[in-house]
């Protein structure tokens, strides 16, 4: 109806579009500017001798790359690359446990009507409230009592339990799966395991892929309760190395050692991102939701 | 240990709680502090979440986004402690802020953003912004791509144009993603710590206006003063629980009538 009068109209939400598309542009670049910037001052940094650090920030590069990186490989207390596999292996198991057993228990209290539904759901959430400064003392004594100290057990197995990833599932859930794909693929008989891997996993990638980022990263960040639990140097992870490097006597402090220690740390997390970005694309949820 | 007695722990009672809350306590002054600090990132964080994630998934506008995705999220990789040391540099005396200051305004000292109240919260705030506006963003576009896009075609055929779209169909749609967002922020918030406590050197600085109350509480525990450092965790918890509550009524304020349609037409 009306085409011959909307090509005019066409034609001027054309170039209004184009003026939205330039204002979007402008903005978008600026910020992403400015969230480099941290990265440019790290990268400088990372090139250049403590001293003339210490002294002020000049944007002009250094030349001792290649020196702080060795300082940081080499230095046999600090053991930085055993600390990267540490935390690689850590997080990357938080992130794949904490993500596929928050993802069942959101399914259970989304999907089943039982009678603890809503006190369950209470109960998650106000553990979500509690501050980890306030379980630790708590949470070391068990770990020491059930003599794991020094393994990556207390690290990893309790991660599982992650209330707000848990929270961000059942909140993606309610607005992103209809319980009628359930009740269809049971009229269909498909058991509730296979239901919930094969069909209810597909259609939550995103928020999947979007928590395993977080956690992986959180995890990876983490220093409050590695460093409470592991002291042994060859188990150390990364945020306890770079505590070391930092807290280093006034006479072997070294800055270059520091923020290079923390570009070696940003590293692996970024190559992580990039992978998992990919599957956050646009329509995973809603080819399910659509039939 | 050999030859050392060991003393307490005592039961004191509620002497803990009356110590923080006597009249010469600062735990109100924290607690403000932490409010203060928390609303100055929040606020800027959630209207651009809001805007990016609009943008990034509207279907007319058709943005290469890839690239900004990835940019937006990544001071989030940065470890809180390390963002906190970068910015630090950034704002510092003969840091690259204060230069281009000095080189514009032609003014021959520089401006001391650590010896001021608001500029260092405006410092500390802006950390917590550029650490998770991106982490937002993601959060509020995979909500954004959760909702059927045949309701935004049709929108666009009956010529609504992308505010009505935005505020009558997005938003309604990822109320509970954005009250996951205010949750779990307001509870990072209310733990805020890192950033601070390297900006402000411990807090000290300035007379304490951006310690917050997690630094508060980390000093006791850092001086074994574990019966005080536990009174506080309970005050922390019960805040967060009642902050949370609350967040929690005025969100699902509306919503029963929504959902009761909703049960209907599913039957």
């Amino acid at each position: 109806m009306g085409y011959s009068t909307d090509v005019v109209g066409a034609k001027s939400s054309s170039t209004n579009l184009l003026v939205r598309r330039i204002i979007c542009y402008t903005v978008l670049t600026l910020f992403a500017i400015i969230s480099l910037i941290p990265f440019f001052i790290l990268i400088v940094n990372m090139t250049r001798q403590s001293n003339h650090i210490q002294k002020g920030f000049s944007p002009i590069p250094g030349t001792y790359l290649l020196k702080n990186f060795m300082t940081v490989i080499e230095n046999g207390d600090w053991k930085m690359l055993r600390s990267l596999f540490n935390s690689l292996f850590i997080s990357s198991f938080t992130a794949l446990l904490s993500t596929y057993f928050s993802a069942l228990t959101a399914y259970a209290i989304h999907v089943y009507d039982f009678k603890l539904r809503k006190p369950v759901f209470t109960f998650i959430l106000m553990i979500m409230m509690i501050p980890a400064q306030v379980s630790a003392l708590g949470f070391v004594r068990l770990v020491a009592k059930m003599e794991l100290t020094n393994t990556f057990i207390p690290l990893i197995i309790p991660a599982i339990a992650a209330p707000s990833t848990f929270f961000f599932m059942k909140q993606y859930m309610d607005s992103a799966l209809p319980l009628d794909i359930v009740e269809a693929a049971r009229i269909d008989g498909s058991g509730e395991f296979r239901t919930f891997n094969s069909l209810i996993m597909p259609i939550m990638k995103p928020a999947i892929a979007v928590q395993a980022i977080f956690t992986f990263v959180s995890s990876w960040n983490n220093f409050f309760i590695p460093a409470l639990i592991l002291d042994m140097p060859t188990k150390r992870t990364l945020p306890i190395v770079i505590g070391i490097i930092r807290s280093a006597d006034y006479a072997k402090f070294d800055m270059g050692a520091v923020y290079m220690a923390i570009g070696i740390s940003i590293l692996p997390v970024a190559i992580v991102y990039l992978i998992l970005s990919k599957f956050i694309i646009r329509g995973i949820a809603l080819g399910a939701v659509k039939g | 240990m050999l030859g050392y007695i060991q003393i307490g722990p005592e039961f004191v009672g509620l002497e803990n709680f009356e110590t923080l809350f006597a009249a010469d306590s600062d735990l109100m002054k924290y607690f403000g502090n932490t409010f203060i600090l928390w609303i100055m990132g929040f606020i800027p964080q959630i209207f651009f979440s809001l805007l990016f994630a609009a943008w990034f998934t509207d279907i007319r506008l058709k943005l290469k986004t890839g690239a900004y995705k990835v940019i937006f999220y990544l001071p989030n990789v940065i470890m809180a402690a390390a963002m906190g040391m970068l910015f630090f540099t950034i704002f510092s005396q003969s840091g690259p802020v204060n230069t281009i200051y000095m080189d514009i305004t032609g003014a021959k000292a520089p401006y001391m953003f650590f010896e001021h109240e608001w500029s260092q919260r405006g410092v500390i705030a802006l950390i917590n912004f550029l650490m998770w506006y991106g982490n937002t963003t993601i959060m509020l576009m995979a909500a954004i791509n959760g909702i059927d896009t045949s309701l935004y075609e049709s929108a666009q055929i009956d010529g609504a144009n992308p505010s009505q779209t935005f505020f009558k169909i997005t938003l309604p749609l990822i109320r509970p993603i954005l009250l996951y967002v205010l949750i779990t922020s307001l509870i990072g918030g209310l733990q805020m710590y890192d950033v601070p406590k390297i900006i402000t050197q411990d807090g000290q600085s300035v007379n304490r206006t951006s310690m917050t109350i997690v630094m508060f509480l980390q000093n006791h525990l850092y001086s074994k003063n574990y019966g005080m450092a536990g009174a506080l965790s309970v005050i922390l918890f019960v805040v967060a629980t009642v902050l949370s509550i609350l967040v929690f009524a005025m969100v699902k304020e509306r919503e029963p009538k929504k959902k009761k349609a909703k049960k209907g037409g599913n039957k």
